[in-house]
């Protein structure tokens, strides 16, 4: 049987335009020739260098991107091209980003309304409370402002913001900065599980490592495009790795030796 | 709770102590003058109608042969028993002049401040919310223009409109010509303020669309709005969870600060609808030279603005709950 | 902005400047004109020989307002410059010269605010006995708080970036880093704060001159124009105070659309507008 990938992203281009001086422009191409395909149930990590513009990508996927922004490419959702206009219906509810930091919060929103949306019925704050008990949070945590939640709360409820729904693709932007690795350990096993339920995990991350850990398949994210898709598992052995700077990435990790090859 | 309390007496302090330097900067630049107010009035009725008492007051403040200091610390002492001097032009206490002009000025610029408020925030939350649109066009242009435009020129071409061609409203004065002070009503008084606050009013509103409009964008483009946005909220459902409560604290404040604009823009706008005011007042001291009434409504005019920022300061802090709970904003 | 957007926003603040410039060629070509009197003209309302009218003692109201707006400009060009430079200087030594010196700075910023702008200026004025000189000290004394917090921001924010902290650990001298990494960037800033300094100059020297503390009533000013122009508008010279006006709005509005166009072909994040 065919499956049918949740996420197809086929040649996705994103960039800028700016002016540098009083008459020049200049266009800045942040992403292009993105591929990266997605089934349910799997975790696919896009790992790149931080500040590369990795988060650009779920923003494509999501149709939030700036207006001065402009996108080029295909990206179709369970079998079917996503319009801006489908992008918006589905966001929030089968399409779900679980963004970097507390910052993507309202300051001035206390947690618990701000994870139902500001709905006040009762089913809604019931839920709320099951995903806090189901993420170990204390009851209470609703009625705290963004500010007074530490780092691995902080990403517990974001994360709960992502399971309200019941989620088909889950955008995980940059989920574990600032945690150590017991912590970002848990919140790995939390999206671990959410792709157990039947979604596609869609990772974007820094940390080479921990995408090896966590994720069935990586895409090496360089210079604004995808080199290559592989098993975390083949990585993970160094084989079938083509690209040059997938191989020098590869070796460059601690437990291959910190090896740098010359050229790169 | 006591951290809170710390801060409010620091901010206290503070204002009182800028209050202090702003009563001796004032009184250094009157002494400054080469208007002597004993010499420009002498003679004149105005100190034939003051007891013996008062001209030698008089002439302890402003006399030439006390030392600077000396004459300060004197006005000083008296202005915080509450005796601000003598009115040379109005021949009454100053505190007395004070209050009557008091009054009908604040009448007006209460009514222009929660017009431009309420107004100006409406507009910035709309501008900014369809930032790039037509109306966002429109009303950056319409703010602008009133920006550009002065108060006392509005107030000219408004009398000319209203008063002189439609007729709808009074030229000048707060109340109506002849009429004894008992018998003015609410509504006399209200009426004759209503042209003035209107001009200050509209060109007073400006400032708080551009500054409401700003934060209403940096809204918009901050994180949170990226991640409603990503979670399915409608602009709407974005606003109303989420811009509203952050760009009201921004609002608030501005507010409040804004005290000293629509101060100022009164001193104009009375000046043109004759309206018997504060601003009116200290125009005809500065040119009538009479010094004791222009020192006293600068200090009283000073209190008023900070007071004024320092409400908004307390406002700030009993808002937002970081600084309520005493995080750092 | 597009690049074509760009082309013509950079044509027309040439314009912009130019029209100015004219207008104070023009004023000076006035000059005498607007004192002329001759009560056979006196009291017309707009015609084509008089473009803005005359007024009660028959003056060409047209070379009036000319010669008021160019009087205006120079008022306003010099005040600002010189505003301009104080905060430029005030802002810089806030930043650089400690925190004794930061906080006294930011102390007499908060004092100047504290007295409403207009009130300020009349004791100013009232010091200097009235006249120009009250008006000149009074304006370029008041205008530069603004200013002078961004330029303070922007140079504390320059000390702390990471090319200038580099320059200093490499050795490169203090005169050196001053004219090299950081005047290209406090330029533009003050570039625009000082154009954008003049509406505010122009309107508040034609604010006080209105109420008679500013300029003598001999002198051709707007804000003595629209004073006197008050008595006669209730017998129907709408014109001694509408022409006038607008051309005040006028200039005012120019000065401003050059700053705010310096400011956005200045800023490389102009594109997002």
């Amino acid at each position: 049987m065919e499956r049918i990938p949740v996420l197809n992203v086929e040649n996705l281009s994103v960039s800028f335009s700016q002016y540098a001086g009083v008459l020049r422009k200049k266009q800045i191409e942040a992403i292009k020739d993105l591929n990266v395909t997605l089934y349910p149930g799997e975790i696919v990590a896009v790992a790149g260098a931080s500040g590369s513009g990795k988060s650009l990508l779920a923003h494509a996927i999501l149709g939030i991107l700036p207006y001065n922004a402009s996108m080029g490419g295909r990206i179709s959702y369970c079998g079917n091209s996503l319009t801006s206009a489908q992008a918006q219906e589905l966001r929030g509810k089968e399409i779900v980003l679980v963004p970097q930091s507390v910052s993507y919060l309202d300051p001035l929103m206390k947690v618990g309304p701000q994870i139902r949306k500001n709905a006040k019925d009762k089913p809604s704050r019931e839920k709320t409370l099951e995903i806090f008990n189901r993420y170990g949070l204390a009851a209470e945590t609703e009625n705290l402002y963004p500010f007074e939640l530490s780092g691995g709360m902080a990403r517990r409820v974001l994360i709960s913001t992502a399971v309200l729904e019941k989620p088909k693709l889950v955008i995980a932007d940059e989920p574990t900065p600032g945690l150590d690795a017991a912590a970002a350990k848990r919140v790995m096993e939390h999206f671990r599980e959410i792709a157990d339920e039947g979604a596609a995990v869609l990772l974007i991350t820094h940390d080479l490592e921990l995408a090896i850990e966590t994720a069935d398949r990586i895409a090496i994210f360089y210079a604004g495009t995808t080199l290559e898709e592989v098993q975390a598992s083949d990585f993970a052995e160094g084989l079938k790795l083509h690209h040059p700077y997938t191989r020098a990435l590869w070796q460059a990790m601690p437990r291959n030796g910190m090896q740098v090859p010359k050229g790169i | 709770m006591k951290k809170w309390m710390r801060l409010f007496l620091k901010k206290i302090m503070r204002m009182l102590l800028l209050l202090l330097f702003v009563s001796v900067g004032a009184f250094l630049l009157v002494s400054l003058s080469p208007v002597d107010p004993l010499q420009a009035n002498i003679g004149q009725t105005a100190l034939g109608a003051l007891s013996q008492e008062q001209i030698a007051k008089l002439e302890t403040y402003w006399g030439v042969n006390e030392p600077l200091m000396e004459r300060y610390m004197v006005w000083a002492g008296d202005f915080l028993r509450g005796d601000m001097g003598v009115s040379l032009l109005y021949r009454q206490s100053v505190s007395s002049v004070i209050m009557q002009k008091l009054l009908n000025s604040l009448l007006l610029m209460t009514f222009a401040w929660v017009i431009s408020g309420v107004f100006g925030f409406v507009l910035g939350v709309l501008s900014g919310m369809n930032r790039g649109r037509t109306i966002d066009k429109a009303i950056k242009c319409y703010a602008l223009l009133t920006a550009s435009t002065p108060a006392f020129w509005l107030a000219l071409i408004f009398l000319l409109l209203f008063s002189v061609w439609f007729k709808l409203f009074p030229i000048g004065l707060s109340v109506p010509i002849g009429m004894e002070a008992a018998s003015v009503r609410l509504s006399d008084r209200l009426w004759h303020a209503a042209l003035p606050a209107l001009t200050l009013s509209v060109t007073g509103i400006s400032n708080i669309i551009l500054h409401t409009r700003e934060k209403m964008i940096d809204v918009m483009e901050s994180e949170y709005v990226l991640f409603a946005a990503a979670r399915g909220e409608k602009k709407w459902e974005i606003f109303k969870n989420h811009g509203f409560r952050n760009v009201l604290l921004p609002a608030i404040t501005l507010q409040f600060a804004s005290v000293s604009e629509i101060f100022g823009g009164s001193i104009l706008v009375e000046q043109v609808f004759s309206y018997p005011g504060l601003g009116q007042a200290v125009v005809t001291a500065g040119l009538g030279g009479d010094t004791p009434l222009l020192l006293g409504i600068a200090v009283i005019s000073a209190a008023i603005v900070f007071s004024g920022n320092f409400v908004a300061d307390i406002l700030y802090g009993a808002i937002d709950p970081r600084m309520r709970k005493g995080g750092r904003p | 902005m597009n690049l074509h957007r760009r082309k013509h926003a950079f044509l027309l603040l040439i314009l912009a400047a130019t029209f100015l410039f004219l207008i104070i060629i023009i004023g000076f070509l006035c000059k005498d004109a607007a004192m002329e009197t001759d009560f056979v003209r006196k009291n017309q309302s707009p015609s084509f020989r008089y473009p803005f009218g005359t007024d009660w003692m028959g003056r060409d109201m047209f070379a009036r307002t000319a010669a008021g707006l160019s009087m205006s400009i120079r008022l306003g060009l010099f005040t600002a410059t010189i505003s301009a430079v104080i905060a430029f200087m005030l802002g810089s030594i806030a930043a650089v010269m400690g925190k004794a010196a930061d906080a006294f700075i930011g102390w007499l910023i908060d004092l100047m605010l504290g007295i409403p702008h207009i009130l300020l200026l009349i004791l100013i004025s009232f010091a200097c006995g009235k006249g120009v000189r009250g008006v000149v000290i009074g304006v370029l004394c008041t205008h530069w708080m603004s200013l002078a917090r961004v330029i303070r921001g922007e140079v504390l924010q320059l000390k702390q970036s990471g090319y200038v902290q580099a320059a200093a650990k490499l050795g490169t001298s203090k005169g050196k880093i001053i004219t090299i990494h950081m005047l290209p960037h406090l330029i533009p800033q003050f570039m625009t704060g000082l154009i954008l300094l003049f509406p505010h100059a122009i309107l508040h020297e034609a604010g006080i001159t209105f109420l008679g503390f500013g300029l003598p009533p001999e002198q051709p000013a707007i804000g003595v124009i629209l004073s006197e122009s008050i008595r006669y508008l209730l017998t129907g010279s709408w014109w001694l105070a509408v022409f006038p006006g607008v051309s005040l709005v006028l200039v005012v509005i120019l000065f401003d659309y050059i700053g705010s166009m310096t400011r956005r072909l200045l800023d490389p994040a102009s594109v997002h507008e």
